[in-house]
């Protein structure tokens, strides 16, 4: 496509050609120069100011009515690149990733032209078209692409307001169905989304205004903002899986920037009630809100122990909920009846435990009775032959468990793996008084239990069988011989 | 006056504490008044001698500083290189002594340390002591001692003629040396050459005669039996036993001198040797707990070794005893390390199909030690008879048999081995060990593999131990190719087995290493699926045989063991990351279940991720319901696609069922069979896990917590497995599972942590501080203090140090002083005497002048 156009834009023969590319940018094919051309035609006509500045008035009666050549002339251009920029923002919708990024480039190219010569007074609008386009889409790459924009601070902050409006239309229109997609997108850009620090720091801006608007300009106003579009977000029935991006990022990336974080309990303490991962995943928030900001949260606690199930040995939080469940009993002045019920519950729990987890909670388990010397008869009670703990009960004052022992921790002694079987050993004796740091057992994997086994040398010559094979699956009455077939 | 006695007064108390020269004169001392008194204070310098010392100042100075001030414009220096000159310590004869032992040194000196030639020769009457000390001089004939005894003319001359023989010598001879007279060094050296020529022609006379006599000796020896009757008397009765020996005599002799019976050559009976192995298994049983109680730190540190006080220290234990035992076994001396034939007939029994379900009491043996001597000759012989005749062959194979279809598989064999080249080079590849292997049938490849052994046994050439390193892992590698064929050939892995275990008591480090190395890249495998899926499928067929070969090769009850461990922590994660998505998944987990319960069988250790999979897959065995009572663990989940996979709906399918092992074949691709051959297997699946159920039961009856552990299953056989309507079989199996739960008595042992030591009364021992002086600076850091002090030493030393240089110089300025004055007074002495003369010649001249005016 050859274009001869910002040579001679005003002849009419260049006025012809702007209809072309708009053709051209309706069709299918060669859109990718279609797109160059438009950008950098309107890019020109933008410089020279050969758009109509300020309101715009309909077309027709422009054209109809009275009027300087040169201003239906603008008002005609003007008209044309709204139509152009509509395009574009289709564009962002389309199949091929190169076509969605350059339109996205345009655009933002024109944002900025737009922004140095304003075509409207008082009103920066050019960026509320993106991020609907953006998040309707399957546009994850797209998405990506944009965040390097987000690093300017006005771009930033009208995609937050854009966001919160675009929210809000999307579940009118949608109702109660609203595509999982559209939420993930959302969740993609607004969780790209990173406040700097103080005031100072702002001062990356995309458009070089003379005298930049001024909510833009205020860090407090940045704040709000973000508040709003997370609340906008939130305030929403989330897909699970979203539910848990968001609390994973809560506590260092949401929580720090707001300016009223308490606002955030109702969310956290909903989430923490629907129990399970989601509830894990909460308390990291909580502990925040309660920490930081004073939260006052009644039967945290017996939450707390209401969410220990087999289950938290196996989830990929478990690194995280162990961290924090060391905090909340890390304080000497929890009654003793309450920590032997955490004791027992995980003692309890840890017979269905894989070695990794076993390997983390077992001093975890005597870190806590090192902490409250009042719970040693947990280990030590030379007459009781029942076990009074009661496993259903959910309020750990009833559970009875001051009153039992860990037998749990005996059987673990014949634990098949050498490491967990030495570590419940160590309730044999008097537990040290200094307590083991677990902060590097959290994160053990199954992986580096094998590779440490591994490794580990062996001093003299290894062992071996001396009683000879007879095949594959042994001797008549071995068990594999009797269960399985080798045909 | 006052004053003086005072000194005197406190002289006296000086001598009595520093002790000075018992002949000190009290006007010499100095006493430096202390005004008080302080306990515990040392004094040092309370009383000084002035005089001594300055005396002794003087003195260094003058050796010292005036020296210098005498030599200073004199640029050359004399070094005086007398050992000990100015040494006063030594005596003036160790002096000498010493200066004389210097010398000889110095002459005695090698020029070069390289010329080993240049060693200085120890002679005893001019023959080397070295010559003298090897006793070879027999014949030290009388005539030897006459001739030294007798003294030449020329000797006695020369020696005692004060030197003066020698020139006359000269003299008489004027003939031959006439022009030029000897100088006396020529004469000396002469006279040396010729005395050792006269001793080198002594030496060979002797050395003649001593040939001589010898021959003599020898030639009368050769005639002496003919002159018989003129014998001396010590040869008489060799010559009379020689000639006819009688036999009563050989045979005391032979008794005499043969070996004595070893008290241990006797016959071992059936029984003993029956023993022997049991004890044998006894002692390897013993170790094998010891491991599993993971003692083997504890013992190895402790080890008492209690040395008696009698213990000479040489290593000799008394109650081993190496010797070899004598036996009996089919009439023949059983001598198990010299007689090679029978070693190669067990061996061959060994490797020709594992008929017999005795283990071999040889055969075990010999895989114990394989550095055992008879290896090579049991190889050889081994060897030869493969080459032997058929005929001898079926003598070895008609060993005792039990199987009755041994006779097929055997006639099998023969034909494989008949077929088969007798030698295989060992292979350097896997892909050659597999051309090697492929398109034979089992029978056939086994014997290759032990063609392969036997051709590279370690004892016969030195790079065979690695060749069969190698053929270990290349076994490993193909046993896993075999199993992840379709279908596996399990049938071959299954007899491939022994070879593979035979390979490892050979090679346990290699097979060791190699077997983890396997296991690694399994677990990495997993690790990397897990970290990209969040979740693993379950390994193929290859890995569960290679788990199930690590149970057979290692000992799976040891506390730690270096494959076994990292095995079990291998289908820990199999078992807890893997969720179950089909059929096949379930045999696997329940295959792998197996092996756990068979690893841990002697250990009795606790395996949480067992119980799960098992309450897991009985749970896939019931329909979902809303109320369950019990929890699932990690990879099963209540509710999904997944958790009906083992229910079975058909009524005919449940009558049809009879008890079946699970196949292990169908794991790698199951066919789409028939629904109720599918049903079937879903029903022995459930028929194997519920045995699994009891097993673990009664393996972990002892554990405290039992109950708590098994709860889940519990519930699920109690209220949910009756309800499925499952064949009669397993009905009864659950029923008695419950049973036996029910059966167990409470055995809640109360926990009593064991007593600690009690804590040692605390020792009052002073506590040590260090005593600060007044005056000094208090309370600062070592550092501080430390600078302190070496500012303190740094001034006291300059301040002796400007001191001396003080007195140096007022030394000096003495020196100069009285050379100045010597030098004055001599000039004035000078003068007087010029004047004196002066004056008397003036004298004289006035004299001789008032003489004249008086004439």
């Amino acid at each position: 496509l050859v274009s001869p156009h910002g040579i001679g834009v005003r002849d009419d023969q260049a006025l012809m050609l702007v209809f072309d590319v708009l053709g051209v940018l309706q069709s299918p094919d060669d859109i990718l120069n279609a797109i160059h051309t438009c950008s950098r035609l309107f890019g020109a006509l933008l410089e020279r100011g050969e758009l109509f500045v300020g309101h715009l008035p309909e077309e027709e009666a422009t054209m109809a009515g009275s009027g300087g050549a040169l201003r239906k002339y603008k008002v005609w251009m003007r008209h044309r690149y709204n139509s152009c920029c509509n395009r574009l923002a289709e564009l962002l919708g389309h199949r091929s990733f190169k076509i969605k990024e350059l339109a996205l480039c345009t655009l933002m190219k024109f944002v900025q032209l737009e922004g140095a010569h304003p075509l409207e007074k008082s009103k920066w609008d050019g960026n509320y078209l993106f991020p609907r386009g953006l998040l309707l889409a399957d546009s994850s790459l797209l998405i990506s692409r944009f965040q390097e924009y987000l690093e300017h601070d006005d771009i930033r902050y009208h995609t937050m307001q854009a966001t919160v409006d675009l929210v809000a239309r999307v579940t009118d229109t949608h109702q109660q169905r609203v595509p999982p997609m559209f939420w993930n997108n959302t969740f993609t850009l607004i969780s790209a989304v990173s406040l700097p620090r103080q005031q100072s720091d702002i001062s990356n801006f995309y458009v070089k205004h003379k005298a930049p608007p001024l909510p833009a300009l205020v860090f407090q106003e940045h704040k709000h903002v973000f508040e709003k579009m997370w609340f906008s977000f939130l305030k929403h029935k989330l897909p699970v899986s979203l539910y848990k991006k968001v609390l994973v990022i809560m506590h260092d990336s949401i929580l720090p920037h707001m300016s009223q974080p308490s606002l955030m309990i109702d969310f956290l303490t909903s989430a923490y009630d629907i129990g399970g991962a989601i509830s894990l995943l909460a308390l990291n928030g909580l502990f925040i809100l309660i920490h930081q900001h004073n939260l006052e949260y009644p039967e945290f606690y017996r939450k707390l122990y209401s969410l220990l199930d087999p289950s938290v040995f196996h989830v990929k939080y478990r690194a995280r909920f162990f961290h924090l469940a060391d905090l909340f009993l890390s304080s000497s002045h929890l009654p003793a009846y309450l920590v032997a019920a955490f004791a027992k519950r995980l003692c309890r729990l840890s017979l269905t435990a894989p070695p990794e987890a076993l390997l983390m909670v077992i001093p975890f388990i005597c870190n806590l009775l090192r902490r409250h010397p009042a719970c040693k008869a947990l280990i030590h009670r030379p007459s009781l032959t029942t076990d009074p703990y009661d496993m259903e009960e959910e309020d750990p004052a009833k559970s009875h468990a001051l009153e039992s022992c860990l037998w749990e921790l005996k059987s673990l002694q014949r634990h098949y793996h050498p490491e967990v079987a030495k570590a419940a050993m160590a309730i044999n004796q008097a537990l040290s008084p200094h307590e083991v740091s677990i902060a590097q057992l959290l994160e053990l994997s199954p992986y580096e239990i094998f590779e440490k086994d591994f490794k580990k040398e062996e001093s003299g010559p290894v062992p071996l069988e001396f009683i000879q094979p007879q095949g594959l699956l042994g001797r008549r009455g071995d068990l594999c011989v009797e269960h399985f077939a080798l045909d | 006056m006052g004053k003086a006695r005072g000194k005197a007064l406190g002289s006296q108390a000086g001598v009595q504490r520093a002790k000075p020269p018992a002949n000190s004169n009290p006007f010499e001392v100095k006493i430096n008044r202390q005004k008080f008194h302080i306990l515990g204070r040392k004094t040092r310098h309370d009383v000084g001698l002035p005089g001594i010392s300055r005396a002794k100042a003087i003195k260094k100075r003058t050796q010292t500083l005036l020296k210098e001030y005498k030599e200073r414009d004199k640029s050359n220096v004399f070094t005086d290189k007398r050992f000990g000159e100015y040494n006063t310590k030594i005596s003036p004869e160790e002096k000498m002594m010493k200066r004389f032992a210097l010398e000889r040194q110095r002459n005695n000196e090698k020029k070069s340390i390289y010329n080993l030639n240049e060693d200085e020769e120890l002679t005893h009457y001019g023959q080397s002591l070295a010559d003298i000390e090897k006793f070879n001089d027999i014949v030290d004939s009388d005539s030897d001692t006459e001739e030294r005894g007798m003294l030449s003319a020329e000797l006695t001359a020369s020696h005692f003629g004060g030197g003066g023989g020698l020139l006359r010598k000269k003299t008489s001879e004027p003939g031959e040396e006439e022009e030029k007279p000897k100088s006396r060094k020529e004469l000396i050296e002469e006279l040396i050459a010729k005395s050792k020529q006269e001793k080198r022609e002594r030496q060979t006379q002797r050395e003649n005669a001593l040939e001589l006599t010898e021959k003599l000796d020898s030639d009368w020896k050769e005639i002496q039996f003919l002159l018989s009757h003129k014998t001396p008397k010590s040869e008489k009765k060799d010559k009379e036993e020689k000639p006819k020996p009688d036999t009563y005599d050989i045979m005391v002799r032979e008794l005499g001198f043969e070996m004595k019976a070893q008290p241990s050559d006797r016959m071992k009976t059936e029984e003993e040797l029956a023993k022997e192995e049991q004890a044998r298994l006894k002692k390897l049983e013993a170790d094998r707990l010891r491991r599993m109680l993971g003692k083997e730190d504890d013992e190895k540190s402790k080890k008492p070794k209690h040395i008696s006080a009698d213990d000479l220290n040489d290593g000799f234990v008394l109650d081993k005893d190496d010797r070899r035992l004598l036996s009996y076994k089919d009439g023949k001396i059983n001598q198990e390390i010299d007689d090679p034939n029978e070693e190669g007939k067990a061996q061959e029994e060994d490797s020709e199909g594992e008929e017999d379900q005795q283990p071999d009491t040889e055969d075990s043996e010999e895989s114990d030690d394989p550095d055992n001597h008879s290896d090579l000759e049991s190889n050889e012989a081994s060897e030869e008879e493969d080459i032997e005749t058929e005929n001898q062959k079926k003598k070895h194979i008609h060993a005792p048999e039990k199987n009755p279809s041994g006779g097929n598989q055997k006639a099998m064999i023969e034909a494989a081995r008949s077929e088969l080249p007798y030698t295989f080079a060992a292979p350097d590849s896997y892909e050659e060990l597999k051309s090697l292997l492929s398109g034979k049938s089992t029978e056939q490849q086994l014997v290759v593999i032990e063609r392969i052994q036997k051709c590279n046994h370690p004892s016969l050439a030195v790079g065979n131990k690695a060749k069969l390193q190698k053929l270990f892992g290349f076994l490993l590698e193909y046993i896993g190719d075999l199993a992840t064929m379709t279908p596996p050939d399990l049938k071959t892995i299954d007899k491939l087995i022994v070879q593979l275990y035979n390979l490892c008591q050979m090679f346990p480090e290699f097979a060791s290493s190699s077997v983890k190395f396997v296991l690694r890249d399994v677990v990495h495998e997993m690790e990397e699926m897990i970290e990209i899926k969040g979740r693993a499928a379950f390994p193929g067929l290859d890995v569960l045989i290679y788990l199930k070969i690590i149970g057979i090769l290692f000992p799976t009850s040891d506390f730690w063991h270096p494959v076994v461990t990292p095995a079990l922590v291998c289908m820990s994660q199999i078992l807890t990351k893997c969720p179950v998505m089909s059929l096949q998944d379930v045999i696997k987990g329940l295959f792998v279940c197996c092996l756990f319960l068979e690893y841990v069988s002697l250990s009795q250790r606790f395996v949480p991720e067992l119980i799960n999979v098992l309450a897991g897959v009985l749970h896939m065995a019931t329909p979902n319901k809303a109320t369950r009572g019990y929890t699932l663990v990690h990879p099963f989940k209540p509710l999904g696609k997944n958790s009906e996979l083992l229910l079975v709906s058909e009524k005919e399918d449940m009558d049809t069922w009879s008890k079946k092992g699970l196949p292990l074949s169908k794991v790698n691709g199951l066919k789409e069979g028939s629904k109720s051959e599918t049903n079937h297997i879903r029903l022995s699946c459930i028929c194997v896990c519920l045995n699994l159920i009891k097993r673990c039961l009664a393996m972990y009856n002892t554990l405290p917590s039992l109950p708590e552990i098994m709860e889940p299953i519990r519930v699920l056989l109690t209220d949910h497995i009756p309800e499925c309507g499952y064949p009669r079989e397993l009905q009864e199996l659950s029923q008695s599972i419950l049973q036996e739960m029910g059966n167990r008595e409470e055995t809640y042992q109360p926990l009593v942590c064991e007593k600690s030591k009690p804590v040692p009364l605390k020792m009052f021992t002073p506590k040590l501080v260090k005593v600060l002086e007044f005056g000094r600076k208090q309370g600062s850091s070592k550092e501080e203090q430390e600078r302190k002090r070496l500012i303190h030493k740094h001034k006291r030393e300059f301040k002796g140090a400007v001191r001396e240089i003080r007195k140096d110089n007022q030394f000096l300025a003495r020196m100069q002083l009285s050379e100045i004055m010597e030098r004055d007074s001599e000039r004035k002495r000078k003068v007087k005497q010029l004047f004196g003369s002066l004056a008397t010649q003036e004298g004289e001249w006035k004299a001789l002048k008032r003489k004249k005016f008086k004439k």
